[in-house]
């Protein structure tokens, strides 16, 4: 390590103002950053510098990601040999499959992303965010695994571009850019997006087993299927066709407890959606009106990206909102209305995309009003004293 | 009393009346008006170029008939006054277009009549008509009408050529055989929201270019 911190050190004065690679400056730090605890300090006032600065949080966001990876590479190769009628793989032989399918998809995701990150980065004279970190590795798991590679790189191109980048880059952003890739590749191309054979490797290009059907729970349940629908348990544990890494609760609950415990996500979020769409359930439970009501209302806990949008979408520190009264209420609404959208929305199977997207389009309203009540509260108090 | 001299028909002054409207002073890109009707007939190119001439010649005559009776309109009812004379000539143009062009008249279907309620030809009316001469006022409508036309046709090139191949109904993509190779279209390009999409980055490559544009904040 000491040797690269030399090297490192020696060859900065280079990217100074006025040497010779003053333009690549963002470059430079953001890569001596990376490697390194950046050595800032601040020269006025009193100010602390917290080693906890971005890359730190974004690092534990990956970090937490990893479970529903790994799962994910493992449930990939499980459902290939369920469609295909393989007996003999073992577990290692499902992983490694499934593995070598993931990895274009991050690869692909990555270079694109940073790509442009970079790229707006020298132009802007910014330095290079972190923020790309978590959202380039978040778009690979919220894909169908057989998604065509150039979709997905156009998809990453429009997030980062046109959700982000427009903006004003990392920290700006009103959308949620991973989500915003697949809300893109969702109407762009929405043949690869639905279905029963996009979950599953190697079933578009056909050959799987007669009459099996690759349809992920929520299509099950749209199409008054229940009978056919997994086990809550296989659901729970993840065992079930869908996108890369939304299918296992399990993984994606031990991602929640990293991410509550070091402190990155906001359990008030997590906490207020879970019960928004448990509550939003139950009532449908009790009102009745089409079929699909009156499937448990746990279920919509564990069906589809429920878990992995609660866990990791809803709670993006930018998109959300940032009160915390304003956080319940934003989490609740995003809860019920994925529940809404699922039950009576006969195009769309799935909404936990679509209704993180729109609250996060009210999160700034909810803060402002959260904002405005707090303060009448006070003059209030400063009035009749 | 106005002054009676004749002044030339083309100056420099009724030149700009022309061109301001194609760049700097564009309708859509720069006052943001008639954003509604240039997301709703932008998926194919025929259509938007129907629309962008129907609007031309609504804005331009309709510049030219209150200019020449600009002076005898009470102000307190000059709006009302105005809407008779877009209606009037919308009614024309629709009777037109279905009796010429009915299959176009079809896919426009509402939007011709919607060219009423568009904010372009009310505010040339108000801003320019009122108080100009009929032959300024006549150019000012047709400038604004090409501006409008010209955004909305190069919105309509995209949307086509992205959302389904083509070009004025031309498959150019089948024919370069692009669909062979795993290309698709992009089913997001036919719907509104791209359209605006398609306008706002419009919008930042004109200012990118001319940064007097760009509003200080």
């Amino acid at each position: 390590m000491n040797f690269l911190l030399k090297r490192m050190k020696k060859i900065e004065p280079l990217f100074e103002k006025g040497g010779r690679l003053e333009k690549l400056r963002s470059v430079y730090d953001g890569f001596a950053t990376f490697l390194f605890v950046p050595d800032k300090v601040t020269t006025k006032g009193s100010h602390i510098r917290d080693y906890m600065d971005m890359k730190r949080t974004m690092t534990v966001v990956i970090l937490a990601l990893m479970p529903a990876l790994l799962f994910g590479a493992y449930n990939i190769g499980l459902q290939h040999t369920r469609a295909f009628g393989i007996i003999d793989w073992t577990l290692m032989q499902m992983f490694w499959f499934g593995f070598l399918k993931i990895l274009p998809l991050i690869i692909v995701s990555y270079v694109v992303g940073l790509g442009i990150e970079f790229i707006a980065a020298q132009i802007r004279g910014h330095e290079i965010n972190e923020g790309y970190l978590v959202t380039g590795m978040l778009i690979p798991l919220i894909m169908p695994v057989d998604v065509p590679l150039w979709m997905v790189a156009l998809s990453v191109a429009f997030a980062v571009i046109i959700g982000k980048e427009i903006f004003g880059g990392t920290g700006m952003n009103i959308l949620n850019p991973a989500l915003t890739a697949r809300a893109f590749l969702f109407f762009s191309y929405p043949g690869w997006m639905t279905g029963d054979k996009v979950w599953i490797e190697g079933l578009t290009k056909g050959g799987g087993l007669d009459g099996f059907s690759g349809a992920t729970p929520l299509a099950l349940a749209k199409l008054d299927g229940f009978a056919q629908m997994p086990s809550p348990m296989e659901m729970f544990i993840g065992t079930i066709p869908g996108s890369v890494g939304e299918t296992s609760v399990v993984a994606i609950l031990i991602g929640a407890l990293v991410l509550l415990v070091t402190g990155v996500g906001s359990w008030r979020i997590m906490l207020s959606m879970t019960l928004g769409g448990l509550g939003m359930g139950l009532l449908l439970n009790l009102t009745g009106g089409n079929e699909y009501t009156q499937i448990p209302a746990y279920y919509h806990l564990i069906m589809g990206g429920f878990a992995f949008g609660t866990v990791f979408m809803a709670t993006d520190p930018v998109s959300a909102a940032q009160t915390s009264t304003g956080k319940y209420i934003y989490g609740a609404l995003a809860g019920i209305m994925v529940v809404i959208i699922r039950v009576f929305n006969p195009a769309y199977p799935e909404g936990t995309m679509l209704a993180i997207l729109l609250m996060n389009v009210f999160a700034p309203l909810i803060d402002h009003y959260v904002v405005q009540a707090n303060i009448r509260r006070r003059l209030k108090r400063v009035q009749t004293a | 009393m106005e002054n009676l001299e004749k002044e030339p028909l083309w100056t420099a002054k009724t030149k700009k009346l022309l061109t301001n409207p194609l760049g700097m002073e564009n309708p859509i890109t720069v006052q943001v008006l008639g954003i509604c009707s240039a997301l709703a007939v932008t998926v194919k190119m025929k259509p938007a170029i129907v629309m962008a001439i129907s609007v031309t010649v609504v804005v331009a005559l309709s510049n030219l008939i209150i200019a020449l009776m600009r002076k005898s309109i009470p102000g307190r009812i000059r709006i009302i006054v105005q809407l008779v004379v877009i209606a009037a000539l919308v009614i024309i143009v629709d009777q037109f277009l279905k009796a010429f062009a009915f299959d176009v008249s079809k896919q426009l279907s509402v939007f011709v009549g919607l060219i009423i309620t568009n904010c372009i030809i009310m505010g040339r009316l108000e801003a320019f008509a009122m108080a100009n001469k009929p032959w300024p006022s006549f150019l000012d409508g047709v400038g604004n009408g090409a501006g409008y036309g010209l955004i909305l046709i190069i919105v309509s090139f995209f949307r086509e050529f992205l959302g389904s191949g083509s070009i004025m109904g031309f498959p150019v993509m089948e024919k370069l055989g692009l669909y062979n190779f795993g290309y698709e279209d992009n089913g997001f390009m036919i719907l509104p929201p791209m359209a605006l999409i398609t306008v706002g980055l419009i919008i930042w490559f004109q200012r990118s270019r001319n940064k007097s544009l760009i509003e200080n904040k």
